[in-house]
């Protein structure tokens, strides 16, 4: 078997590379070592009830028909139409510490008044932070210096307070570097969080997921799951073929990998320790609690909520299982449906210590889970109605569970601290998309397929 | 499948093949698939596509891989300023398109 394009990984990336190869008559296969599809941002059925991993919302929401953005220029690239996507906005969102709140909608205007509210005197500093931000150019794969995002915050702003709250969700949605982060990683989810903002299909990440592969197979794209991929082999400096788990080998022109930096060079060379790129390791806990009734009817009606309870914002692997001062409360309800979903849903998410989840013994594991899914949903009754009384049934993923259905290394989520946004690795014709290529979010996932396919693969 | 083909084989014998006007309506197509929410109607030919319609370079990138897919025209890098707008664009493409038949 040979195809042009071998990709590895059938989550968001790995889909649009395939259906931009695939409509430009490329021959392409995904290989898939997971039963099904998505890969970070997947979906599943328990006990005859649909979840969600992943996708709390769809950042850079735009209206359907607008010309400009993120969103509006993956859909032109895949071919595919607003109503593919489905995307209804949100209500509002906020930003809650220790007696500060800022809320936000899809409208800018609404977070500049709230930080003129709250910070009167940081007010211009602000405004200033904002023109920089439009002026950056974080899409430039080329030109790409790393500069610290606190550093250039500091030059507009003299509050901590205000810098951790800008922080918050930004490196709770998309930063794999603990702490800061790079500027222009966190231009990308400024502009996507704050100015473009959130919007969820009504059926969940499974529309966006099943439309993709339909699309790419209609194209004559070929999709193998339960086909992991253990080897990649190169030949003079070039990758050749993929040999697969079952010993199968498959020859390609190119290979496109979506399973990280790290995890892609060890297929590179299984056997010969060598300098592997880092993987990153800040990863999540969540509870997820499936209610008899809407949030809204126990009076809660924020899409989102940041927390933080303590003195100052801390993104960073925490030394405990959890860490429980701050945190992310998602309510899929409450996006501007027209009808209620299903059943009502809370969804906490935690920073979470891989390596205690990853190591615990099978028995126990199931059981420290139930405990951190109490301790959790306590520490963010702070900020929500005690919706305990209602809970119907219980799940809870933690960095296990993410290393066991997408093989990234310490379950980490948003890949590895280094990103190789060009795409290009040291093995010529193997190139990277997904994560670690550097572009965050649901949509961000997308163009970054699109993005390193168009730039190598398609000539 | 022999016989549509031999239809094709006839038409471009007898001399069926893509004119200025042809080619326009060509690249307008085009232009809709890549950008379905723009509206297309009003478009003046002597003014560049970038200062019409929201255009950026993966559009253009487009542009020169619909003509591949679907004409077999092949647009080397440097040719790429010869689609700025829709005049240029049907201007460079005629001699390059006068073999293509016409589909249909």
């Amino acid at each position: 078997m040979h195809y042009d394009t071998v990709i590895i990984g059938a989550g968001m990336s790995g889909l649009s590379a395939g259906v931009r190869l695939a409509y430009y008559e490329k021959n392409v296969c995904i290989l898939e070592r997971h039963t099904t599809i998505g890969g970070l941002n997947s979906f599943y059925r328990l006990r005859k009830r649909n979840y969600d991993v992943g996708l709390h919302a769809v950042t850079n929401y735009a209206e359907p028909g607008s010309k400009a953005g993120p969103l509006s220029k993956l859909l032109r690239q895949l071919r595919m139409k607003w109503e593919d996507f489905d995307l209804r906005p949100q209500l509002h969102s906020s930003i809650a510490f220790p007696d500060c709140t800022l809320r936000f909608t899809n409208d800018f205007a609404l977070l500049v008044e709230q930080v003129a509210m709250a910070f009167p005197k940081q007010i211009d500093g602000f405004r200033r932070l904002v023109r920089t931000i439009a002026e950056h150019d974080a899409l430039n794969l080329d030109k790409r210096q790393s500069t610290s995002a606190r550093q250039v915050l500091s030059e507009h702003i003299s509050d901590p307070l205000l810098i951790d709250m800008l922080f918050c969700p930004l490196m709770f949605y998309g930063s794999a570097t603990p702490r800061d982060m790079d500027f222009s990683q966190f231009v990308i989810m400024f502009k996507s969080i704050f100015h473009e903002g959130f919007g969820r299909p009504f059926d969940g990440i499974r529309l966006i997921l099943k439309k993709l592969v339909r699309h790419f197979k209609a194209l004559g794209g070929h999709l193998k799951l339960r086909t992991g991929v253990s080897e990649i082999v190169q030949r003079n400096g070039k990758a050749k073929a993929v040999v697969l788990d079952d010993g199968t080998e498959i020859t390609a022109d190119n290979v496109l990998s979506s399973a990280g930096a790290a995890e892609t060079m060890r297929m590179v060379d299984p056997s010969r320790p060598m300098v592997r790129p880092k993987a990153g390791d800040i990863s999540f806990v969540e509870s997820i609690s499936v209610l008899d009734c809407e949030p809204a009817s126990l009076g809660h009606h924020d899409t989102i909520v940041f927390y933080n309870d303590a003195d100052s914002f801390h993104y960073e692997r925490p030394n405990e299982p959890v860490d429980l001062r701050s945190g992310i409360i998602c309510s899929p309800n409450n996006f501007d449906y027209s009808r209620p979903l299903e059943d009502g849903r809370m969804r906490i998410t935690a920073l979470a210590e891989p390596d205690y989840w990853i190591d615990l013994p099978e028995e126990e594991y199931q059981h420290r889970k139930m405990e951190w899914n109490d301790r959790i949903i306590k520490s963010a009754l702070k900020h929500i109605p005690d919706f305990r009384s209602h809970v119907i049934d219980t799940d809870v993923f933690s960095p296990r569970t993410i290393r066991r259905f997408t093989g990234h290394l310490n379950g980490c989520v948003y890949g590895a601290p280094e990103k190789f946004v060009n795409g290009q690795t040291p093995v010529g014709n193997l190139y990277l998309c997904g994560t670690d290529q550097g572009f965050l979010g649901i949509v961000g996932a997308m163009l970054s397929g699109i993005t390193i396919a168009n730039r190598y693969l398609l000539k | 499948m022999k016989q549509v083909f031999r239809a094709v084989e006839t038409m471009s014998a007898r001399g069926f093949l893509m004119t200025g006007v042809e080619i326009r309506q060509a690249v307008l197509e085009i232009l809709e698939r890549i950008a379905p929410d723009e509206d297309l109607s009003g478009l003046d030919d002597a003014v560049a596509f970038r200062e019409q319609m929201e255009l950026d370079s993966m559009d253009f990138l487009d542009i020169v891989m619909e003509l591949r897919k679907g004409y077999r025209v092949q647009i080397p890098e440097e040719d790429y300023h010869n689609l700025n707008t829709m005049q240029s664009t049907v201007e460079y493409l005629t001699p390059k398109m006068k073999d293509v038949p016409v589909a249909g």
